[in-house]
């Protein structure tokens, strides 16, 4: 089953052109980073995916449901690019706070709120004030947040930015250990160790899709030694087309 | 569930800021005093008022610091008596009516004796309550009820309409009075501050309600908490709803506190229902609610918010019954009607000084409430801008 069917989808704002021609499956339990230079169109690509911006054309088919399609946000847990939290409650009230909006019952909250927390080794501080927090806790908090309603898909923007490698490994298996549940997983990132990670990449420049398979399908494709190589030289092939049109 | 917990959320942030909390419940207070002594200053003035026949009980409750009570043993007609002793007013007994005649060159003056009437009335009425004897309780209710059929006969600054007790309450012993109200000069016409202060608290309640939800909605904007909360599966309208009672409940309170105030610092009387001027800042509140929450949106920062307040919230006070409608010229006249200050403080001006009953007033509020309606539309429509479903 495809959790995420992303087909011939050109996106943009206003007249601009952000992305063209994206075709994207996502199936279930598999985790997919979208890896591209900033600029590149991957918040685009994830709002677009979440349902807040209406495909210019194209489709988006999440969970077997055309996006947008605002109910079935309560299957999806998100994390934003920046952080979005409420600086005068303490991390226990906003994760209380997202996890009612979610739809999570009252008497499961707690448990969810130890689960998420944990992941993050978050739960010393979870009754200070957010306005407290340094840029990775909050990072991590907004991880925890999209982990509230033990979600079917997760989709996050950029998780690992500001968090230290200790942490982030330990977030990884906690990845991985997630989508063998049969939970699946978008991450952007525009660094190569969490690319690595993933079981599917999806290589974004310029807003088109210039590459995409597993780590090891890319390496052998590109008949190079590393996934970021493999995007190098997809940069490459991409420009010698663009001078060659 | 989720109205609830929006609900909850926006009072927690609230209570932490208390900045803004004091901004809210204590600045009106600090506006509306200065506004007092501004335009209040006969604290210290004391008017003489001339009594003839009056029943001991009533001169006895009118008196007060400021009034001093003459008994007239002459039978000369009241405006003459004026002319010669210099009375602010006389008020005379005849049976069950009184009447009372202002001199009127001193408006503060006519104004003191109204307000000493005012007092009796409430006077009576707490004697009433405090008498346990049912039929005193009736005979004195009827004298307070005498005493603001004189308030609204003033009020109205009508001439020798006289309002007659019924019939069954003259024939208990005790007094129901029916009143004539002669004015020797001018009409009756309330004192400055006494014109104002409606329009002032009304005026206070939307502005510090504008500003402050406004800036709230622009702060969820600006941090990304909006968007983000987009992102679950809340209704648009049920984050404008969290929104609206949130601060709906503080706007409440704050409603309160104000008219309290005036009531117990200023001795404001209120002669109609307190609930109407309530219910009347509540509307009005929610009015400035939307607005604020529909502004925001225009605006990127704090500051263009506060940009806006020169451009929507100040035209309004000078629309809103400082300066006479009438006396405005014919084309400027029609911009009142789409200022929704101007049927708050009308209103609040007709329950104040008038006693405006529900029927009065309901036009004014199903004005406001349509004012509500659109806003909150816009509101909805607007919002569809972050996220389109
Ligand atoms: N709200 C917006 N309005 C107009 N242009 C935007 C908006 N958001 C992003 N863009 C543009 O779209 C392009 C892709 O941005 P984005 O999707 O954020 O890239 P990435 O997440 O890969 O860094 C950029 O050129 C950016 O300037
Ligand atoms: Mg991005």
């Amino acid at each position: 089953m495809n959790t995420i069917l992303v087909k011939d989808l050109q996106q943009g704002y206003g007249k601009t052109i952000v992305l063209k021609d994206i075709n994207l499956t996502v199936s279930a339990g598999e985790i997919l980073a979208l890896i591209g230079p900033s600029g590149s169109g991957k918040t685009t690509l994830v709002n677009t995916i979440m349902g807040m911006l209406k495909p210019h054309q194209g489709e988006v088919t999440v969970l077997n449901q055309s996006m947008p399609n605002r109910k079935l946000l309560a299957k999806i847990g998100f994390m934003a690019q920046t952080d979005a939290l409420y600086d005068t409650l303490t991390a226990r009230e906003n994760l209380t706070f997202f996890g009612q909006m979610m739809g999570v019952k009252r008497d499961d909250l707690k448990k969810q709120i130890k689960y998420a927390t944990d992941i993050v080794n978050l739960g010393p501080h979870l009754n200070k004030y957010v306005g407290s927090y340094s840029g990775g806790m909050k990072r991590r908090l907004s991880l925890a947040i999209s982990l509230i309603s033990d979600p079917e898909l997760l989709i996050l923007d950029e998780p690992t930015v500001g968090i230290d490698p200790e942490l982030r490994q330990q977030i990884w298996t906690e990845l991985h250990k997630t989508a063998k549940a049969g939970k699946t997983i978008l991450l952007t990132t525009h660094v190569m160790e969490d690319a690595e990670q993933a079981d599917q990449i999806m290589m974004i420049r310029r807003g088109e899709a210039i590459a995409q398979g597993t780590p090891d399908s890319l390496i052998s494709e590109f008949g190079v030694s590393s996934v970021e190589e493999a995007f190098l030289k997809a940069g490459r092939q991409q420009d010698e087309n663009l001078s060659n049109d | 569930m989720r109205i609830s917990a929006m609900i909850r959320r926006v009072l927690k942030e609230m209570i932490r800021d208390k900045r803004t909390l004091a901004l809210m419940m204590i600045a009106p207070l600090f506006i509306l005093t200065l506004v007092y002594f501004l335009f209040q200053s006969n604290n210290n003035q004391t008017a003489t008022l001339g009594v003839r026949n009056v029943d001991s009980s009533l001169v006895k409750a009118v008196k007060n610091d400021n009034l001093k009570v003459r008994q007239i043993t002459s039978d000369k007609s009241a405006k003459s008596i004026i002319r010669d002793k210099d009375y602010a007013g006389v008020l005379t007994q005849k049976d069950q009516k009184l009447t009372l005649t202002l001199q009127n060159s001193d408006q503060t003056k006519s104004g003191l004796l109204k307000k000493s009437l005012q007092q009796a009335q409430v006077k009576l009425k707490m004697q009433a309550a405090a008498s346990g004897l049912k039929a005193q309780k009736e005979v004195i209710a009827a004298q307070a009820k005498a005493l603001k059929a004189i308030q609204e006969t003033m009020g109205a600054g009508a001439q020798n309409s006289g309002v007659k007790a019924p019939a069954s309450l003259k024939a208990a012993k005790a007094s129901a009075y029916s009143v004539n109200t002669h004015y020797l000069y001018g009409s009756s016409d309330s004192t400055f501050f006494d014109t104002i202060l409606p329009i002032m608290i009304g005026f206070v309640v939307f502005f510090f309600v504008f500003l402050i939800s406004g800036i709230a909605l622009l702060k969820e904007r600006t941090t990304g908490t909006l968007n983000r909360l987009l992102a679950t599966p809340i209704k648009r309208g049920e984050i404008i709803a969290g929104y609206l009672s949130g601060y709906g409940i503080f706007a409440f309170i704050q409603t309160v506190v104000i008219v309290l105030y005036t009531m117990y610092v200023f001795k404001i009387q209120i002669l109609g229902s307190v609930w109407y001027v309530i219910l009347i800042n509540i509307l009005l509140a929610f009015v400035a609610l939307a607005l604020g929450l529909l502004i925001s949106t225009f605006a990127a920062s704090e500051f263009q918010m506060v940009q806006f307040i020169p451009i929507v919230v100040i035209p309004q006070i000078f629309f809103s019954g400082i300066v006479p409608l009438d006396q405005m010229a014919s084309w400027l006249r029609p911009i009142a009607h789409i200022m929704p200050l101007y049927y708050g403080a009308q209103s609040m001006s007709d329950v104040i000084t008038k006693g405006a009953g529900f029927f009065d007033i309901w036009g004014d509020l199903l004005v406001l409430v349509g004012f509500a309606a659109l806003f909150l539309i816009l509101n909805l429509l607007t919002m569809r801008k972050y996220r389109q479903v």
